[in-house]
């Protein structure tokens, strides 16, 4: 199958501050492709370089066949990017937003009414159409900078943390619309913090953290590469917590992960809804109290935790990107 | 190759695509209606403070008195209300920036000189209307046309040609401006000494003389002059130096310069700004 978008060797520094260290990846056409990773790890400078807006240092990256520093113009006719704010005029209508971008994408002035009307339509915002944005809420804003981004109807969207901010309801009418442009066979490349959100949409994920690519597949394959069934459980007390790990020790399948300031520690098991029943009689023979104790499937958020040894919504302060950090998780999570 | 559905020459391109986006910022203009009334209000502001306030403690020279003190002001209003048309524009271009929506214009397959084009041209269009409200408050404190219709319209053409230049000075230095409460000290912070070290309302006979140099072929200096002259106006204190001989000349040479140098700095740093500036 053919690859909408190639990245190799891609590099950006910001003068000391290395946004990405040589990232490769590829998006297949028609897929979508998720970019995870915290803030900070390079999701918004690769999808900068990407949509033409920032030259990269070193490295290559084409787009629909295009090289994106050389063939600038092509890549721009073929993409539609939705970035972190809503890059829409607040003073104009949603109809008057929408024309003008489609004149600038050089639709002749009825094309661009009649594509304005469609898309206000689609998006449900017929009602609000005349409106100005000021009086959107934060939903509408979205699905209105969303149907800006759709105006030359592109075969690449790139979606920078479309849902950031989003209250539920308004997060899921977003994903309805994203499932939707898929089906109609628009490659997307969206990036996010929300693991659920990548785990929702994307049918291939690339985790990035401090400007590496520190794993890429599907989401099972991330899920399978942490392991199988996992007890998840909280001790009521923080001295417990190495107590708790030794006493379980015998039934691990692999290499148990702490949380200190959540007290959590997660286990692998094989044994299924066995061990979680050896592991309450081992723990209460140990005589140490839990909160809370279940067996669960691992999720995105494992696979964050098990790869960079910090879990992904948090990471503000400087942390060694860790691969070694698969024994102890750093301190300070919240969860 | 392009989704794009015409075919037109690269010109054609900027022109329509600088209309778009004029549209957009005129549109705007309609929307916030205060911010045009007090573009507008800030001038008459001045002509009535300088010409029944200060107006009578500013030295003319012989031929002084409070209507020739207004024939004299009114030119000088003119020139520094072109100057401080820049800081509006440097208010929008940078919050423009922070929100985002320059970077969807870039990532757009339009002409890189039309966003800025636009906005300039709008800015031209408000310029165009405070310099009518000028007029006609200057008409009714008792400044006149005492020059021929050509030089008159001379003087508009040049008052507009330094709108225009100087609003590209402006969107450059917006496009370098962190936020918008930056830029808006930013852009006016300049003007200050440029159009009160000039001749706009004192004449430049009466500050000291290491200042004179600077005042003399300061460009507001050589703009209120030019306007004096073409709209026959008083000029107290002739001055001998050459900006002071050839005001015309040198006004028209400074705005083109201006638009010269600041046009294509302007359009370069659109397209290299990394206004996300996140990781």
């Amino acid at each position: 199958m053919s690859s909408a978008i190639e990245v190799s060797g891609l590099t950006k520094h910001f003068g000391s501050v290395k946004a990405l260290n040589g990232i490769n990846f590829e998006v297949e056409q028609g897929s979508v492709l998720g970019l995870l990773g915290p803030n900070g790890s390079g999701k918004t400078t690769t999808v900068r370089i990407l949509a033409t807006l920032l030259k990269p240092d070193s490295g290559k990256a084409v787009v629909s066949g295009f090289d994106v520093v050389e063939q600038h113009d092509e890549v721009r006719a073929v993409i539609g990017l939705t970035g972190q704010y809503a890059a829409v005029d607040e003073y104009l209508t949603g109809r008057e937003n929408l024309e003008l971008f489609g004149r600038l994408f050089h639709l002749s002035k009825k094309n661009a009414a009649k594509r304005a009307d469609e898309l206000l339509e689609r998006f449900d915002l017929s009602d609000a159409a005349d409106r100005g944005i000021k009086g959107y809420s934060g939903g509408m804003r979205r699905r209105l900078d969303l149907a800006a981004s759709l105006i030359g109807q592109p075969s690449i969207l790139f979606l920078d943390e479309p849902t950031t901010g989003l209250d539920p309801r308004s997060r899921l009418g977003m994903w309805e619309v994203i499932n939707d442009l898929v089906k109609d066979g628009t490659t997307v490349l969206l990036t996010t913090q929300y693991l659920e959100e990548a785990d929702q949409l994307a049918s291939k994920i690339v985790v990035l953290d401090h400007g590496n690519v520190i794993a890429q597949g599907t989401s099972d394959e991330l899920k399978t590469s942490v392991g199988g069934d996992r007890i998840e459980l909280v001790v009521a007390k923080s001295q417990d917590l190495a107590n708790a790990v030794n006493s379980l020790t015998a039934i691990a399948s692999g290499e148990a992960v702490t949380d200190v300031v959540a007290r959590r520690i997660l286990v692998p098991v094989s044994g299924g809804s066995t061990s979680i029943v050896e592991a309450v009689r081992r723990l209460d023979e140990s005589k140490i109290e839990i909160e809370d104790i279940a067996l669960r499937r691992p999720t995105l958020d494992d696979v964050f935790l098990s790869l960079t040894g910090h879990i992904a919504e948090e990471v503000t302060e400087e942390v060694p990107a860790g691969r070694g950090g698969r024994r102890s998780a750093k301190s300070g999570g919240k969860k | 190759m392009s989704t794009t559905e015409q075919q037109r020459p690269v010109l054609g391109w900027l022109v329509s695509d600088t209309m778009a986006v004029a549209k957009r910022h005129v549109l705007k203009i309609t929307r916030i209606p205060e911010s045009l009334f007090f573009a507008l209000i800030q001038p008459v502001m001045f002509v009535l403070l300088f010409a029944f306030v200060f107006g009578g403690a500013i030295n003319l020279g012989s031929d002084g008195g409070p209507q020739a003190y207004r024939e004299f002001l009114i030119p000088g209003i003119f020139a520094q209300t072109v100057m401080f048309a820049v800081a509006s524009i440097t208010v929008g271009i940078t919050d423009d920036a922070n929100r985002g929506i320059m970077d969807r214009f870039r990532s757009l397959p339009m002409h890189p000189g039309a966003v800025l084009g636009g906005h300039t041209l709008a800015s031209l269009i408000e310029s165009s209307l405070v310099i009518v409200m000028l007029s006609i408050t200057g008409l009714a404190v008792g400044w006149r046309i005492r020059g021929g219709l050509t030089d008159a319209v001379l003087a508009y053409l040049l008052l507009l040609l330094f709108a225009y230049a100087l609003s590209w000075v402006g969107a450059w230095i917006g496009l370098h401006m962190p936020s918008p409460e930056v830029a808006g000290t930013a852009g006016l912070a300049w003007i200050f000494p440029l159009t009160f070290a000039s001749s706009v309302f004192t004449p430049i006979a009466t500050m000291p003389s290491w200042l004179q140099g600077f005042a003399q072929w300061n460009p507001v200096s050589c703009l209120a002059l030019a306007t004096r002259e073409l709209f026959g106006n008083p000029i107290p204190f002739p001055g001998e130096s050459f900006p002071e001989q050839h005001p015309v000349a040198l006004s028209f040479g400074y705005g083109f310069l201006l638009l010269a140098i600041f046009a294509p700095l302007a359009v370069r740093a659109f397209k290299t700004r990394n206004s996300g500036g996140k990781a």
